[in-house]
């Protein structure tokens, strides 16, 4: 268990002798292009897009019954989902940095296998496996379980999706953070759960939370396995993104450009709320010294 | 007795960490486990607070076998090398910690656990602290609510790693004066592990000099310093003069001079040998006497309040060197080239391969 | 110092069993959360992904053959790659450009910049594709632009290269920035005291430093590219032959009920992510030997 030495350069570091003021004006001037013409410019289009015929007819596409719907579908999702993936990933980032066991390496990278996988294979490997064509789903059909086609189905999927966001924002801190906290707390007298709680927990919260952030910004926007498993069903199985594709391959642009507007008021908070944590992180690794 | 060690053993995949280890401190008793590192002190100290397991032997602490406590149950305090403080909670809570999660039958009224932190801060005089959190507070005041935290639970042996590594050199003399006192006042069974010779000799009653998951010798700090047992123990604490010679019939040949008799080589064949001497042995005088070595000063340096001379003198393999005081190197008035005569004193030899 | 353990060497078989026996007690937990994550991962990850592996060697030979070497699915391979490939090759420009100046200069709006990097993370992908499609189509302005310079990126390669940039971006950025801002300024100062032009020392001191972080994030975009589909869908028009990507194909297979060509095709692609794996795990390691 390292002493973590405050490794950060010091941000007054910006030293004269940089590069000559000509060059950094045209590489920053070459940045900021780049930013208008890739990031800013196609959020700019949204919002004009979305309210390219007033103020009305925007809400009434965000307020449309199979709008609604599908804004609910996505939020029971993301509902689900992100608890369920960051129980795992803390559990998971319990076992690999608190002890030392044979193929943990393996394991490490086998939790990095979602983010190596094509979306639409994510969507794929479900209807291969529970999809009806096959004996586990056509028994599952014949009980009156449907997962594919069905909201289940978008669940998995997205499960798989987000799989390893919680895992890989705790294991780097966690290990960079040792064991020694939690012996002290041993030899103090306190048990597993109390442990856990009160000294472990406190120490992972803001990377814990980062990595929820991650994965809630990732459940709510997934498309190509989503796509897959949900079958397209009008106000049963559509969610958010699926319904601005259908409005947008309807020719239905304003419509569709307002309802994709929500999904980039979401993603504008994410990046918010994650530059906010990152910060804290920061503080977090520089109170050990 | 308080603590007793019995046949520790610990294998590490490729090396041994501890290879049989017996010990028993008394009651009240302050210890140093003194060694390189990698000798396995830590893991000795782990193991006695459960941290880590042994392979075979046995621990007892106050006549009850502990072998197979769990740590949390072994009501042992242990000071981590870099304090380990709950880094979410303040300084209060953090001593606080071993009070509030004893089980509810056992655990303290708040008030009695408020007024134990209080009175424990105070003990570490950091009683302004309570309301910090630790990034605040300097690597010495960290040690000082970590042993504070330690002390909360009432343990029966207090274990400290490596205590004052982290700190600069001048908080660790003060912290370490101030550990001794503390312990003077509330004498609690006490080991801590060190690499410092000195820390080990100013603090501890006893010293336990450890080398490869070995017990190379224990005493009180004057035995250990003063008659150690072989030549690990004696390169390891204080500086030393070593010189290689030859034994024959319990006299060992140094220099050019005639051998000097060592009633404990009596018996031995012709053998090698290593011949120690501390600097500070070492007589150096203007006028021959009957034993003296003759020898030529090739460098003087100033070492704080002493002198180190380094000397040269014919049949010894490397240069002596030898420590005086300030006023004899002005009465002798001494310079680089001089030859004077050297008294060795005080030389022990041990036959054998040389270690390190 | 402290003791510390040593690298551990596997060496016998004895020994492993007691190190692993007695020493993980000390902390609670192990086997639950252990047992939880291998339950967990299994449920999810790896047995939902043998089911490509099981039902493509459930095809005969042939039909495996036919279905992914057929003229339409290898050219969906062709165009997958080599447009995540020229994408990758433009983000090393723009991120190394957008590390470098969110590092070392100052300038205003420094910080909102900084946080929007990570946009393409953050927004669906399907509305970056609405997006592209859009800006891109003969009826905008951006597109009428770019197409009087002779420019066509709606239903082209091109188009998808432009989408894909939007996706891989931030890899690199993130992966560059930290080891910008870690590198001594000891070193340049040095540099400079020998003699050595800004030009000198950045050529010869610092980018060589960040190569490896940067092919580490170059190689990031490649691989999530290759993949991509919701974000490049809209802007290709899924032109046969011309403008389908792979994960369109398996789509399309899909739509058809064709579920062993869907498989075969995704077998492939699956393969070239795993190697892809393999090379950027290579990649690591090399840029940590680097950094040693």
């Amino acid at each position: 268990m390292q002493q973590r030495q405050n490794q950060t350069a010091s941000p007054s570091r910006t030293p004269a002798k940089n590069d000559p003021p000509a060059v950094q004006a045209l590489l920053i001037a070459l940045t900021l292009l780049f930013f208008a013409g890739f990031i800013f410019m196609p959020l700019a289009l949204v919002f004009s897009q979305a309210l390219s015929k007033g103020w009305q007819l925007y809400l009434d596409a965000i307020r449309e019954p199979v709008a609604l719907e599908a804004v609910k579908l996505t939020l029971l999702t993301a509902a689900i989902v992100v608890p369920i993936n960051a129980v795992f990933g803390v559990t998971a980032a319990w076992a690999i940095s608190k002890f030392t066991f044979k193929g943990k390496t393996l394991l490490v990278s086998l939790l990095d296998l979602p983010f190596a996988v094509s979306p639409v294979i994510a969507g794929l490997i479900f209807v291969l496996l529970l999809g009806s064509r096959t004996p586990f789903g056509s028994w599952l059909g014949e009980h009156g379980i449907k997962i594919i086609f069905a909201t289940p189905g978008i669940v998995i999927a997205t499960l798989f999706v987000t799989f390893p966001f919680v895992a890989r924002e705790l294991i780097p801190l966690m290990e960079s953070q040792g064991r020694e906290e939690e012996e002290a707390a041993i030899t103090l007298g306190a048990g597993g759960w109390r442990l856990f709680r009160m000294v472990t927990l406190p120490n992972i919260g803001w990377g814990l939370m980062y990595g929820m952030v991650l994965c809630t910004a990732r459940s709510i926007g997934e498309f190509g396995a989503v796509s897959v498993v949900s079958g397209h069903i009008r106000g049963m199985t559509n969610t958010i993104p699926l319904h601005v594709e259908i409005l947008y391959s309807e020719y239905n642009y304003t419509a569709s450009f307002a309802v994709a507007s929500i999904l980039v008021f979401l993603a504008l908070v994410t990046i918010g709320v994650k530059a906010l944590l990152e910060k804290q992180l920061e503080g977090n690794h520089n109170t050990r010294h | 007795m308080s603590i007793e060690l019995r046949n520790i053993t610990k294998r590490f995949p490729g090396y041994t960490a501890l290879d049989n280890i017996s010990l028993s401190v008394a009651t009240g008793e302050l210890i140093a486990l003194l060694g390189p590192s990698g000798c396995g002190k830590t893991t000795l100290l782990r193991i006695i607070a459960g941290l880590e397991t042994a392979d075979t032997g046995s621990i007892i602490l106050e006549n009850r076998d502990t072998t197979n406590l769990p740590a949390r149950s072994k009501n042992v305090g242990f000071v981590f090398q870099h304090y380990a403080l709950f880094r979410r909670l303040n300084v209060f809570d953090n001593v606080a910690f071993g009070l509030t999660v004893k089980p509810a039958a056992e655990r303290p009224s708040k008030q009695e656990i408020a007024d134990r932190v209080m009175h424990l801060l105070k003990l570490v005089q950091m009683e302004w602290a309570a309301k910090r959190y630790p990034s605040q507070l300097s690597g010495g005041q960290r040690q000082r609510i970590a042993l504070a935290r330690a002390l909360a639970v009432n343990p029966k042996v207090l274990l400290l790693d490596e205590p004052f590594s982290a700190l600069d050199a001048k908080v660790r003399q003060e912290l370490r004066r101030w550990l001794r006192k503390l312990h003077d006042d509330i004498r609690v069974t006490s080991i801590f592990v060190t690499h410092d010779q000195e820390e080990a000799l100013e603090l501890a009653d006893r010293i336990v000099v450890i080398n490869k998951g070995k017990i190379e010798q224990e005493g009180t700090p004057q035995e250990v310093y003063d008659h150690p047992a072989n030549s690990f123990v004696y390169n390891f604490l204080g500086n030393v003069n070593v010189f290689h010679g030859r034994v024959r019939n319990g006299k060992v040949v140094l220099g050019q001079r005639l051998p000097e008799e060592h009633s404990e080589l009596n018996g031995h064949e012709v053998k090698t040998g290593q011949a120690f001497i501390r600097p500070h042995d070492i007589g150096i005088s203007r006028i021959r006497n009957g034993n003296d070595h003759p020898g030529i000063i090739r460098d003087i340096r100033l070492t704080g309040s002493q002198i180190t001379l380094e000397l040269e003198s014919a049949g010894f393999d490397r240069p002596i060197e030898a420590e005086i005081s300030r006023e004899s190197w002005r009465n002798l008035e001494l310079t680089k080239g001089d030859e004077v005569f050297i008294t060795l004193d005080k030389v022990r030899v041990f036959t054998g391969d040389f270690e390190i | 110092m402290r003791y510390r353990f040593r690298p551990f060497p596997f060496s016998s078989i004895a020994n492993m069993h007691l190190f692993s026996k007695r020493q993980r007690r000390i902390l609670p937990g192990f086997g639950l959360s252990m047992g939880y994550t291998v339950f967990y991962l299994s449920a999810i990850v790896l047995v939902p992904l043998s089911t490509i592996v099981i039902s493509t060697f459930g095809i005969e030979p042939e039909r495996f053959l036919a279905a992914v070497s057929s003229p339409r699915v290898l050219a969906s391979y062709r165009l997958s790659l080599s447009s995540a490939f020229f994408a990758a090759i433009f983000d090393a420009g723009a991120g190394f450009l957008t590390a470098w100046t969110l590092t070392r200069y100052r300038f205003p709006g420094k910080r909102i910049l900084d946080a929007f990097v990570d946009l393409p993370f953050a927004l669906p992908t399907a509305v970056a594709g609405i997006c592209f499609a859009t800006l891109y189509s003969p009826a905008a302005l951006p597109g009428q632009v770019l197409s009087r310079f002779g420019i066509e990126l709606a239903n082209t390669p091109a188009g998808i290269v432009v989408a894909l940039i939007f996706i891989g971006f931030p890899f690199v950025v993130r992966t560059v920035q930290p080891v910008i801002a870690e590198l001594e300024t000891e070193i340049e100062e040095a540099a400079q005291s020998l003699g050595a032009s800004r030009w000198q020392t950045f050529r010869k001191i610092l980018f060589p430093h960040l190569f490896p972080a940067l092919l580490t994030g170059v190689t990031l975009a490649f691989a999530r590219s290759i993949g991509e589909y919701g974000s490049v869908i809209f802007i290709a028009g899924n032109l046969p032959f011309k403008t389908e990507i792979a994960p369109l194909m398996i789509m399309s297979k899909l739509d058809q009920f064709d579920y062993d060509g869907a498989s075969a095709v995704a077998f492939v692609l699956l393969l070239i992510s795993f190697i892809m794996l393999l090379v950027l795990n290579g990649v690591q390691r090399w840029q940590q030997k680097a950094y040693r």
